[in-house]
């Protein structure tokens, strides 16, 4: 690991300010990719500006028929909220299924989808949910906020501050983990809106990250059940392929993941 | 605690420690002045070293110096050796690559040392040796065992012509040939052993510190066996002579063999010492640990097992190529050769077995012993042929090992191994009674009413420990002796410390030792204490690997006991005006048989000092030293039989039971030789369902960090049923066989012919990944259809 200074923020403004003067600052959410990547000696920050304790960007409320949820909120604090696995279950069980206990007490919602790993969980959510970002400069939807592997819409330096998600008459997320990393190899995320509409949303297997599979959607939206899923893959062209699983099996896993989430929601 | 004997579940007396934080490992330990190292290592997996530029380095903050290969070797220090001679068939010795240290001229792995950095901190020495400019000319790598051995294969070593180690074979071809030319039945397979990272929690440290004025250095390290670690490094290494290196191997975080080397790094820090005048530290990341420490398994073979029409076998042949990495690491030449052929023979009655073992050099991390080391490999390979043979005979996989087992003992194999006791039926039985082999049809109908597809698997290992007879293993070409010392040292006040040259990195021996002095003396086991990892301490020791420490070392304190025995009992005869012969020992007293006379093992031990009255011309003290030479190896063996479920939409395998059943003679204490067994477990299914190094074309180490190299972790693993069942071994004096590495000998063909077994196919390779699985599980329903 390189030296580094470390600075918490009080506030957004703080923040904003410490990164401003800093010569190569990053933030840090709870540390659980950001820390391991500067041990790697992959990345070297002159300066760790911690967002962690900034009340605004902490904590979970309702919003309209859905929630919102502060960017600093650990992934334990999702899957343990009532409020989110009565709106929408499908995220708490997502949240829940994230890494391991010491991931989920540390990692946050904003460091995960600021980071958007191809194989994180939350970008499925979010993009099948159709929830907003809110950073400090704007308010940014879920498709136009990923916007390719480990890339996303945000400025350098912009804050993400909350996420607003929709609330849904059923959710639901499967996922598949890789056995060594145990982020996803295949994870599919079902919400069907209070119109009817589906969407269904696919990550750990694309090459550019999250996507959404309209088959599925079109299909789901006529007969919401497994079986109406069970015959559709996404291309394999598209797909990831690696040491543990081949674009081929990804595809599979696609289907199975999602025939599961429906039979789930 | 209490008097906790032979079979006292005592709970181990190091945990505390452990538990509380404070143990004290190598990394723990803080020497004034002290600097850090850093190294230099090889982004390539083969290449020249054109030159290294150091001034950038040297510039920087804190940089004490950056010291390369030509230093090293200018010096005198020795290239690292292996210890035990194997020599081909033609009788041409085995062909040794030069391993130095740091690398002069050419890298032969990813990860391999050009330099390293001395600093103030390890924040300055990791800097500086990022800033270290190597220049290299790349060159064409090999990492394929089989690839290595074509014509025109990349060479690695000058020594080693078409990167040919040796050509080695071991039993009687031609009794082998005619078994094949009578058999009505030949089972023919190719089995591949995935190559695997050990994966201690501690990672490997040094802390080496030399004190110029006594021309003394001291080696605080992570080591198996610190005095073979001493007697290499001054023996070949040319560190120092023995008695001015002293090696400290303290609390050591598990080492399943890869501690037991002595690598380049330790090494370095030693010379770095003297070189700059500080104590250097080292401590081993992760992501050098995955690169550098020597790597376990990863052999292609193909054998062929030869029936008659009675389904008895006839004989067994086997090929294998063995790949040991880019050099010869400590003992690398002996896992694929006596380790591995000699157990060939399994818990069977083969008249006749041929194997040829060959080795070969790739531009890979080097191989060594890793827990089991060789016999995973043989038992792999003989209970993946005896399932194979039973299913294509049509004979249960049971009875098809009963007809065959070794019944009478002592059992002459053709491949060395005499097998001295065991009961082979009484495990296979046991386990398959506790396993419920029987209802098996019944929950295999039952899973695929869910769509899911059950297996079972049996495996039935022999595995031979308590290396080893020292002229023994000296006639096959080790280049030491395998016996084990210790010494009793009993206090004036009667508590007792006991010296072995054994090493605990997680077996217990603080513990399980103990309870031999207090089943002994009827001591409380607080009344003892263990000493061991301190070549100042214990004055000679072979270390702990191969499950050697409760067969080999245990027998040395038993002998040493025995002369503190025999010794108060003189005292307390002379005290008590009795006859030694009339002297018992119980409950802490040594009592004069028939009478009420009694004194207590603290008032005798108190009199051997005060030595006021001691009988005619017996020395004071008491305090007895043993060495203790093995007769035989020891055959731990048993059964395990695997039962799983697998889906069959994403290729999940999941392990719904595991049973073992294992004989591993005399028991000390249950609680941790099933501490052993279920760790060993874990290794094995470890490596069956998820462990694999793997490697790209130009030798890059894909699995170099968690994310990609799998870990068994505890929801991949359902909660064992174990029972031990004792034969007693004749060959020691308590009776014990070894349990450390029968776990990860005995579960990989488990699990796999559990697997096979679901799926209807035998073509499948370790590690059982999710999407082989799958595939095979695919394939089959389409079969099915059809
Ligand atoms: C062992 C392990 C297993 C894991 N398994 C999974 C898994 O199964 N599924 C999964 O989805 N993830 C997994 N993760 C990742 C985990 O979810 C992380 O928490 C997440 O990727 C990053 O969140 P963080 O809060 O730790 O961010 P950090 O690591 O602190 O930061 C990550 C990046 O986000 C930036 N950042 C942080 N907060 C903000 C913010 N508010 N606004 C803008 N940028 C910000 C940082 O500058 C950095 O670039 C795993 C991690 C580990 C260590």
């Amino acid at each position: 690991m390189y030296e580094t200074n470390y600075h918490r923020a009080g506030s957004i403004a703080e923040a904003a300010e410490l990164m401003a003067k800093a010569e190569d600052g990053k933030l840090l959410g709870g540390g659980q990719t950001l820390l391991p990547t500067m041990k790697q000696r992959l990345a070297a920050p002159s300066d760790l500006v911690d967002v962690t304790k900034i009340g605004e960007m902490n904590g979970i409320c309702e919003d309209g028929d859905g929630v919102a949820i502060g960017a600093a909120t650990t992934h334990a604090e999702v899957a343990a909220s009532d409020l989110v696995k009565q709106k929408i279950p499908g995220l708490a069980s997502l949240a829940g299924g994230i890494g391991d206990p010491a991931v989920r007490h540390m990692g946050t919602l904003g460091g995960s989808i600021a980071n958007n790993d191809p194989a994180a969980d939350y970008p499925a959510a979010l993009v099948a949910l159709g929830a907003i970002v809110k950073t400090n400069k704007r308010d940014l939807a879920a498709e136009e906020f990923f916007s390719g592997m480990f890339e996303t819409a945000l400025d350098e330096d912009e804050i993400v501050m909350s996420v607003r998600f929709p609330g849904a008459s059923a959710s639901a997320y499967s996922k598949y983990p890789n056995p060594a990393s145990r982020y996803a190899m295949a994870g599919v995320f079902v919400a069907k809106a209070g119109d009817g509409s589906v969407k269904v949303a696919v990550t750990g297997a694309g090459q550019d990250g999250v996507f959404r599979m309209p088959e599925m959607e079109a299909a789901l939206a006529s007969n919401f059940a497994p079986d109406a899923v069970a015959g559709i893959a996404p291309d394999a062209d598209g797909l990831l392929s690696d040491i543990h699983g081949s674009a081929a099996y990804r595809a599979n896993l696609v289907t199975v993941m999602a025939k599961r989430a429906v039979a789930a929601a | 605690m209490a008097v906790e004997g032979i079979g006292a579940r005592a709970l181990r007396k190091e945990d505390k420690r452990f538990i509380t934080g404070k143990g004290k490992y190598t990394d723990d330990m803080v020497l004034p002045g002290m600097g850090f190292a850093a190294f230099v290592r090889s982004p390539h997996a083969h290449a020249r070293v054109k030159g290294i530029d150091a001034s950038a380095a040297l510039a920087m903050p804190g940089v004490d110096a950056v010291l390369t290969g030509d230093q090293l070797v200018g010096d005198g220090i020795g290239n690292i050796i292996c210890g035990w001679m194997i020599h081909s068939k033609d009788g041409s010795p085995m062909k040794m690559g030069a391993w130095r240290a740091l690398e002069p001229e050419t890298v032969r792995f990813v990860g391999q040392a050009v330099a390293v950095v001395v600093a103030d901190t390890q924040a300055q020495a990791r800097d500086a040796a990022d800033a270290v400019e190597v220049d290299y000319e790349e060159l064409p790598a090999v990492v394929d065992p089989l690839s290595a051995l074509e014509p025109g294969a990349p060479q690695l070593h000058p020594e080693a012509e078409g990167n040919l180690i040796f050509d080695w074979e071991i039993g009687d071809e031609a009794a082998t040939n005619a078994a094949f030319d009578n058999a009505s039945h030949v089972t023919r397979m190719e089995i591949s052993n995935n190559r695997l990272v050990p994966n201690p929690m501690e990672p490997r440290a040094a802390l080496a510190d030399y004190n110029d004025a006594e021309e003394h250095h001291t080696l605080y390290t992570t080591s198996q066996n610190p005095h073979v670690a001493r007697l290499v490094l001054s023996a070949f290494y040319n560190i120092a002579p023995e008695h001015k290196l002293r090696v400290i191997a303290p609390d050591v975080g598990g080492g399943f063999g890869s501690k037991i080397y002595i690598y380049p790094e330790e090494m370095v820090c030693l010379w770095a010492s003297k070189r700059v005048g500080r104590p250097v530290k080292w401590v081993s990341d992760r992501t050098e640990a995955f690169l550098t420490d020597a790597h376990g398994r990863d052999h292609r073979s193909e054998a062929e097992l030869a029936l008659d029409a009675d389904n008895k076998i006839l004989g067994f042949r086997v090929k294998t190529v063995a790949n040991l990495g880019a050099y010869m690491s400590l003992f690398s030449s002996s896992v694929p050769t006596y380790l591995y052929a000699t157990l060939l023979s399994g818990q069977y009655n083969i008249p006749a077995i041929h194997a040829n073992v060959k080795t070969v050099y790739t531009n890979t991390t080097p191989v060594d012993a890793y827990r089991g080391a060789g016999r995973p490999e043989a038992t792999y390979l003989v209970e993946r042929m005896m399932e194979t043979a039973a299913r294509e005979v049509g004979l249960s996989p049971a009875e098809f090992r009963r007809k065959n087992f070794v019944r009478s003992f002592p059992h002459q194999t053709p491949v060395i191994m005499c097998y001295d006791a065991g009961d082979y039926d009484v495990t296979l039985d046991a386990a398959m009674k506790t396993a419920d082999y029987d209802g098996f049809p019944a929950r295999k109908a039952e899973a695929a009413s869910r769509g899911k597809l059950r297996g079972i698997g049996l495996s039935c290992y022999i595995e031979a420990c308590g290396i080893a007879p020292s002229a023994a293993v000296g006639s096959l070409g080790a280049g030491v002796g395998l016996w084990e010392s210790a010494e009793v040292r009993v206090n004036p006040v009667g508590t007792v410390e006991v010296l072995t040259g054994s090493h605990s990195h997680g077996q217990g021996h603080e513990t399980t030792f103990a309870q031999l002095i207090s089943e002994r003396f009827g001591l409380d086991t607080d009344a003892v204490s263990i000493v061991h990892g301190d070549t100042d301490k214990v004055q000679f020791g072979m270390g702990t690997y191969g499950s050697r420490s409760g067969a080999v070392g245990m027998s040395a304190i038993v002998k040493a006991l025995d002369k503190v025995e025999s010794k108060a009992k003189k005292i307390a005869a002379h005290l008590m005006e009795a006859a030694e012969g009339d002297i018992q020992i119980e409950g802490g007293e040594l009592k004069v048989a028939g009478t009420d006379k009694k004194l207590t093992f603290t008032e005798v031990a108190l009199a051997a000092y005060t030595a006021h009255n001691l009988p005619e011309g017996m020395e004071p003290g008491l305090k007895e030293g043993a060495f203790y030479d093995p007769t035989n190896f020891t055959f731990p063996a048993g059964t395990y039989v695997c039962e799983v479920e697998i889906d069959p939409e994403t290729g999940k395998t999941e392990i719904i039971n595991f049973v073992a059943a294992d004989d591993f003679g005399k028991v000390i204490n249950p609680m941790i030789v099933e501490g052993q067994v279920h760790g060993g477990l874990v290794q094995g299914i470890g490596q069956a369902l998820l462990e694999n190094a793997a490697y790209d074309e130009t030798g890059q180490l894909l699995t170099a960090s968690y994310m990609d190299y799998t870990m068994p972790r505890a929801d991949d693993v359902p909660s064992f049923s174990l029972s031990t069942h004792e034969t007693l071994c004749p060959g020691n004096p308590l009776g014990m066989k070894g349990c450390g590495e029968a776990g990860a000998i005995g579960s990989p063909p488990a699990v796999i012919n559990a697997i096979t077994d679901a799926l209807g196919s035998n073509d499948l390779t370790m590690p059982a990944s999710p999407e082989k699985v799958w595939a095979l599980a695919q394939s089959g329903m389409k079969q099915a259809a059809e």
